[in-house]
């Protein structure tokens, strides 16, 4: 799995961060998201995915067959 | 319940889409029709009053998800055709087109519908903002002219106001609170949001009603206020709220109050759901019926419905939280502000214009505000959290 973060798209809601915090993070000064983890370990691919659901603003999108 | 074989959503908006969605990624293997009155492609609404009004975006750019993703889904789309009537015994749905859609589950995501101002019909010049085209023709209208009033002081109204006056408009901000978004925000952050739209150039009349819209020959040319003021106007934004669409559901036997009343997993009745902007459910942590009007409860919800379909039956307990963009400024807001709760400041400082408030109620803290702190905000989420997944204990007799 293949994570691409679309950063202006992104409204730094932290949605991603409060499911899956090992993948995701948000930079201090305008909460934008930081990938942490491009290309997430097997155990984190469901909470990434929940992510993807979640985020408010779509800017998270998975490349299930990278 | 058994997993149904057969799952129909109507409505495919953001909580819609978003519960089709949820249900796949949880295994859902069966049947999966959504049904949705507008003919695009789903799109997100919150960039509608901001990078689509302001012209940042192309429409397409709002779009939920692309084509492909979509189709990876494995559902069957009803676009433009919206439903007419709900049989939920039966559990079978009619659409204006005449299609009949029987299924074991029903999800009901039709939100809101834009409220109008009571003498706008027929007027032109008037403009709501709920849906891509409703954006469009005021993004087009707003190109055309200097002098804008936005109508009513909630998020939209203030965001309205925020987007047309950074497009160089001159721009009145009118409601009937002390400072636009009182309700939500408390007096404090409410009071800086004022202090930036004035700074923005916005002209504010603050706790003001509308007296009436003024008119010559059907075409709007300002407000009347309640203090007899009257502000000329090219384009009036009545931005007062939005009413759960509803209507079509009339004789469905649901409990319709302000939305479809549900119980604590968003269960209107049996094999009937609703979610999103629509659902008004009991949230058992607060003890009491709620309906949230924002995009996180949207894709939370759909979640929570989509696990209860499936049978994981657990309560949905979320913290309800909102954003919004005005000027330069990113607010987050978590939980619920309530009228007696203390604003105490956690993190930063008002006067570098970049802080956290927390709002602290009788039983602890309720709420928390973010201004231009979003991860900040963030980190003080986990101190409220509590408030609102624990049920609150049980009166003593
Ligand atoms: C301009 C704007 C800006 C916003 N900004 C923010 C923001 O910054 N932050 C935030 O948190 N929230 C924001 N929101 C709120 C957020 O967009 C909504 O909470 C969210 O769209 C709710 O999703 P929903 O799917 O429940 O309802 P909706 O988005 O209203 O979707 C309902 C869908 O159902 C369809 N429908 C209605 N009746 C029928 C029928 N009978 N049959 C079939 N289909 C039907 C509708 O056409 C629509 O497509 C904003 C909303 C607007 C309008
Ligand atoms: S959930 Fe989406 S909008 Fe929020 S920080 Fe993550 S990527 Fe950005």
């Amino acid at each position: 799995m293949k994570i691409t973060v679309d950063e202006e798209k992104c409204c730094g809601a932290g949605q991603c961060v409060l499911i899956a915090p090992e993948v995701f993070d948000q930079r201090d000064d305008d909460g934008i998201v930081v990938l942490l983890e491009a290309e997430p370990a097997a155990e984190h691919q469901d909470v990434v995915r929940e992510s993807a659901s979640v985020c408010p603003a779509a800017a998270i999108h998975l490349d299930e067959k990278a | 319940m058994n997993t149904p074989q057969h799952v129909l959503v109507v409505g495919a908006s953001a909580a819609g889409l978003s519960t089709a969605e949820a249900l796949r990624r949880k295994g859902f293997d069966g049947r999966l029709t959504l049904v949705g009155a507008e003919s695009e492609l789903p799109y997100d609404r919150p960039p509608l009053s901001k990078q689509v009004l302001s012209g940042a975006w192309d429409t397409t750019r709002a779009q939920l998800r692309p084509k492909e993703a979509l189709d990876a889904l494995a559902a069957e789309f009803v676009l433009g055709d919206p439903a007419v009537e709900l049989d939920a015994d039966g559990r079978r749905v009619r659409t204006a087109s005449g299609l009949r859609v029987t299924a074991d589950a029903i999800v009901i995501a039709t939100g809101l519908k834009a409220r109008e101002l009571p003498d706008q019909a027929g007027m032109s010049g008037v403009h709501v903002i709920r849906t891509v085209g409703d954006a469009v023709r005021l993004r087009s209208a707003l190109l055309k002219t200097e002098r804008v009033v936005v109508v009513g002081d909630g998020v939209l109204g203030a965001e309205t106001a925020s987007t047309a006056r950074s497009m160089g408009l001159e721009v009145c901000l009118v409601g009937p609170q002390p400072a636009p978004m009182t309700e939500q925000l408390g007096p404090l952050v409410a009071d800086h949001l004022a202090d930036l739209h004035r700074r923005h150039g916005v002209c504010l009349h603050s706790g003001v009603l509308l007296e009436g819209l003024v008119s010559r020959d059907g075409a709007v040319t300002g407000v009347r206020l309640s203090d007899g003021e009257d502000l000329p106007a090219d384009v009036v934004v009545a931005a007062v709220g939005g009413l759960p669409a509803t209507d079509w559901l009339a004789d469905s036997g649901l409990r319709l109050d302000d939305g479809i009343v549900c119980d604590e997993h968003c269960r209107a009745a049996e094999g009937v759901w609703a979610v999103g902007d629509v659902a008004r459910w009991h949230h058992q942590g607060l003890g009491r019926l709620l309906r949230l009007e924002n995009r996180t409860n949207a894709s939370e919800q759909a979640l929570a419905v989509a696990a209860d379909i499936l049978g994981e039956n657990r309560p949905y307990l979320p913290v309800p939280y909102f954003w919004t963009d005005q000027f330069d400024v990113k607010l987050q807001a978590y939980g619920l502000p309530s009228a007696d709760s203390q604003a105490q400041i956690v993190e930063g400082d008002p006067g570098e214009s970049r802080f956290v408030v927390r709002h602290n109620g009788p039983r602890g803290p309720m709420g928390v505000l973010g201004w231009k702190m979003p991860r900040q905000a963030r980190l003080h989420r986990a101190s409220i959290v509590d408030q609102y997944t624990r049920p609150p204990e049980p009166a003593t007799p």
